[in-house]
């Protein structure tokens, strides 16, 4: 058994809640220039130039990329050959948070009472967190903040095995199209399909943790990926919404078996500060 | 195009200039208000009370920013999302708010209640929080300082870029810039 003090987890997620907020990763950094090259029109080109001096600015100056530094969502991979000594795994991670959100002058956005106090916490806690147990000795924290404009434009929707891949498109697409530009365009789209009513939508929000430039293993399903990628982006919605080519960066589809009776579908979508990282402990 | 340089607070006389699809460059004084904020004063004006901040011919940023920190104004400051300040707007401009900074779609009822006040909606890039930060160069709560990110600062800008969405005239980029560009 490998022994792991709870202030071994909480120093590194207060590390990587001030350090995913700061430097935007490479992989939608590039995605944005990539973006600008391929970019038809010139107030989308604007845009993206803006979006690039941002990332830039916010590296530079230590400033977060955006002001609304997220909710943040912990997937953990958990070695079950790990034990956790001084505290439990909630507690080191909403720990990391506390010190994290305080310490990099980050925005707490997270209100206790949902429905009618609506107090603000103070400190970004609680966190969300999923847990898996897996082989081995170690432990993977992956860890996004994740921005309210964008995670409001999400659904779930159970649809018929009878409706099929022409289904699955007219869903996500739609759903896309009346988001427009809220979410702040160049999205990252994150798909989920099969399992159940509350699988399908923690698959959607996984699809987001991937690396954008990386596709779905299997082949049809990267293909798919593509193709509504391209659907997306001929909406001509654009960066910000305000006409172009570019609406969205990339879609990542997470399957999961289905049961016989179902296709549940489930649309997770990501601003262009598609924030994520991850470290291994 | 080259940017049209703005002055806050507005006149008349400049919103009938401003057109859909224009960029702009906006200086002067400038508010914010988010949800909560907006809430507060559409109570006030339910009970018949004087506001915290005249809002006549004013610009209110729909934005909650990072804490400051040591030697900044503000921290990262980006727009928030408009649609939810919809239930408020029309009151807003009753009051005499002749523009709004925000991201995303608007009600019909505000864009018709924009023509009919001769106001502007304009976006700012959503996400440039820390570009956007740069052009503000001095802030100061003045109302609600227990809302925290949602408290009403008093701003003042230099050149902040904004493009307008919804004009005096009934334009709408969003919606003319997609037909432009789809395919």
């Amino acid at each position: 058994m490998r022994e792991l003090a709870a202030s071994v987890i909480s120093d590194h997620v207060a590390e990587m809640c001030q350090r995913a907020n700061i430097y935007l990763g490479e992989d939608v950094f590039k995605a944005l220039k990539d973006s600008l090259e391929s970019e038809e029109s010139p107030t989308g080109k604007e845009v993206l130039k803006q979006l690039i001096e941002n990332v830039e600015i916010a590296r530079n100056e230590q400033i977060p990329i955006c002001q609304d530094t997220g909710f943040a969502v912990f997937f953990v991979e958990w070695g079950q050959e790990v034990h956790l000594n001084d505290g439990t795994l909630e507690e080191a991670i909403n720990a990391g948070v506390r010190r994290g959100y305080e310490e990099g002058y980050l925005r707490k956005s997270i209100v206790d009472d949902p429905l009618y106090k609506r107090k603000n916490t103070g400190d970004n806690t609680p966190a969300v967190i999923y847990t898996d147990i897996v082989p081995g000795d170690k432990v993977k924290i992956s860890f996004a903040p994740k921005g309210g404009g964008s995670e409001n434009m999400s659904a779930v929707k159970m649809l018929k095995p009878s409706d099929g891949e022409a289904g699955v498109i007219d869903f996500v697409v739609n759903h896309v199209k009346a988001a427009g530009p809220n979410p702040c365009p160049p999205i990252v789209v994150g798909i989920g399909i099969g399992g159940t009513f509350d699988k399908v939508a923690v698959l959607a929000k996984k699809a987001l943790f991937r690396p954008v430039g990386e596709t779905h293993p299997d082949s049809v399903f990267a293909a798919l990926e593509k193709i509504i990628l391209n659907k997306i982006n001929d909406l001509g919605v654009g960066p910000q919404g305000f006409g172009g080519r570019t609406f969205a960066l990339a879609v990542h589809i997470e399957t999961f078996p289905s049961h016989i009776a179902s296709m549940a579908a489930a649309v997770n979508i990501n601003c262009h500060a598609c924030r994520h990282l991850e470290r291994i402990i | 195009m080259e940017p049209k340089r703005i002055q806050a607070p507005l006149t008349d006389e400049v919103m009938i200039s401003l057109k859909s699809g224009d960029n702009v460059l906006i200086s002067g004084v400038i508010y914010t208000a988010r949800d909560a904020a907006h809430k507060k004063l559409v109570e006030l004006m339910d009970k018949g009370e004087s506001l915290p901040i005249d809002l006549n011919g004013q610009i209110i940023y729909y934005v909650g920013p990072t804490p400051a920190k040591p030697g900044q104004a503000i921290g990262s400051a980006g727009p928030t999302t408009s649609g939810r300040m919809d239930a408020y707007t029309l009151r807003m401009l009753e009051k005499g708010m002749k523009a709004c900074i925000g991201k995303g779609l608007r009600s019909q009822a505000v864009k018709d209640a924009l023509q009919k006040h001769k106001g502007v909606y304009l976006a700012a890039v959503g996400g440039a929080g820390a570009l956007l930060s740069k052009k503000i160069k001095k802030s100061e709560v003045v109302a609600y300082p227990e809302l925290g990110p949602e408290a009403i600062r008093r701003l003042e800008v230099e050149d902040f870029p904004a493009t307008v969405i919804n004009d005096t005239c009934g334009n709408d980029l969003y919606e003319e810039g997609a037909k432009k560009y789809a395919r």
